[in-house]
């Protein structure tokens, strides 16, 4: 026998569940617990860059929008770098932006909403650019392990065409799957998404 | 000028920077799927339309994966890690009261600190304090059930609730989830990101959870099982389980930035 290796294993993921506002948007729950709560807000008054409002669904095999889905999502900031101290790119921190933000689904119309900024283009450690884009992650019941998925922006047709990971995707059609659009309604920017679970139009989602 | 070429430069070799160490890009280790449940597992209703079909794009970790939410105290209130009391409006719940407790690692066997843990629960009667859950069971006024904490400089965590029971839910007509604590953990990139159940040793509901059964390997699913700690256990007051949660190893970062990996 050769020496053991003695890496410990991943603990196995379980669904959320049904009930997953509980734990994580207890007011969703409908009730009222803690003195400090995340939610889908990811700005405040000081935080540097242009407000976007990202809105979607997420839709089953059916096409009918999921009403119990919970979503992430982790972006850079507007001169595209992380809040966190393994993203060692030049742009400058904005102390006032965490980057991350978690919706829950409208019960009714399974709409998802988040209140944030464009973030910049981000470089890679070979020091390419990369598109635009905020990091996705999706969970709910009947979803067993959480669903990794990246949103790009329509108005950035040029660094989306040169994407290293938009070009991952071997099927061109595909890859608008990932493309939020843009709009503009009371003044307010808005990018609208669809992310499909299942069918002809299924998302692209990553082992990441 | 200095003749001598600097050491991360030998043209000769056409080699323009060292040798670096293994495991030192900062990327995951790749996750190893055959131990988490398939997306598509039929003998759970839910997940066949709610399953994608295609393959999943491998991504080589960059560094929108590597990073992820740093959270700390501030986040949190004093009463956040006690579901005895972060609810109680006239009294303590009913129950049996529980500590649990335990590490959050990596695959290296590394605790992973300062990361946030969050946990929510049904109460003593199986029944969640949520606006869709309508099982006759009561609603318990002074159990809310939920709570987080912030793992310590080794990976530390531990929280005090009441026991969960069990519930009916409908997949097959006579479906009961074993009780379970459902715990969320962030690690330090947002690929570690982990949602799972942590079970009871003894439950005899776990071998037929058709949830829990969605897990191919045994081991994995024994891994959800917390045993019973009598150790940690207070004299008079609450018993203790144990549940250790294991994140992905990382290709350590830990020669330039000892935050990012260790």
């Amino acid at each position: 026998m050769p020496q053991p290796l003695n890496y410990l294993k991943e603990t196995a993921s379980q669904t959320a569940g049904p009930y997953v506002h509980i734990g994580l948007i207890p007011a969703m729950a409908g009730f009222d617990i803690f003195e400090k709560n995340f939610s889908n807000v990811l700005v405040t008054p000081d935080t540097q860059g242009d407000r976007i409002t990202l809105e979607g669904k997420v839709l089953d095999g059916t096409g009918s929008p999921l009403r119990d889905v919970l979503l992430e999502i982790w972006q850079a900031n507007a001169a595209g770098r992380y809040n966190h101290p393994a993203d060692r790119s030049a742009g400058a921190l904005d102390q006032d932006f965490r980057g991350w933000g978690r919706a829950g689904s409208d019960f009714d119309s399974g709409l998802v909403t988040f209140e944030t900024i464009k973030p910049g283009a981000i470089t890679d450690k070979s020091g390419r650019k990369c598109a635009p884009h905020v990091n996705v992650w999706i969970v709910a019941r009947g979803i067993n392990i959480g669903l990794n998925t990246r949103l790009y922006f329509s108005d950035e047709e040029a660094a989306n065409a040169a994407d290293p990971v938009l070009n991952l995707i071997e099927q061109q059609v595909r890859r608008k799957t990932l493309i939020a659009t843009r709009s503009e309604r009371a003044g307010k920017v808005v990018y609208s998404f669809t992310i499909n679970l299942q069918g002809p139009d299924e998302t692209v989602f990553f082992d990441v | 000028m200095n003749a001598q070429a600097p050491a991360s430069r030998d043209t000769r070799l056409n080699r323009p920077e060292p040798f670096t160490p293994p495991l030192g890009d900062g990327g995951f280790f790749r996750r190893d799927r055959s131990i988490h449940p398939p997306a598509h597992a039929p003998g759970y209703k839910s997940s066949v339309l709610r399953s994608p079909r295609q393959s999943l794009l491998s991504l080589e970790n960059s560094v929108s994966e590597i990073t992820g939410p740093v959270f700390g105290h501030n986040d949190l209130g004093p009463l956040d890690n006690d579901l005895i009391r972060n609810y109680a409006k006239d009294g303590d719940p009913v129950g049996e009261r529980i500590i649990v407790h335990g590490r959050v690692l990596d695959e290296t066997g590394r605790g992973v600190p300062n990361t946030l843990v969050e946990f929510w629960q049904a109460n003593a009667g199986g029944r969640y304090r949520h606006k869709k859950d309508t099982y006759l069971a009561p609603i318990d006024p002074n159990f809310g059930g939920c709570g987080r904490a912030l793992t310590d400089d080794t990976g530390y965590y531990y929280f005090r609730t009441v026991k969960p029971g069990p519930y009916p839910w409908r997949n097959y007509v006579n479906s009961w989830r074993p009780a379970h604590i459902h715990f969320s953990v962030f690690g330090s990139g947002f690929a570690q990101r982990l949602i799972t159940q942590m079970y009871f040793e003894g439950d005899p509901l776990i071998p037929i959870c058709p949830i829990l059964t969605t897990i191919p390997d045994k081991d994995a699913l024994d891994r959800l099982v917390a045993p019973l700690d009598l150790n940690a256990s207070t004299p008079f007051d609450s018993l203790a389980y144990r549940f250790d949660i294991v994140l992905r190893g990382q290709r350590s970062t830990y020669f330039e930035n000892r935050t990012a990996g260790n």
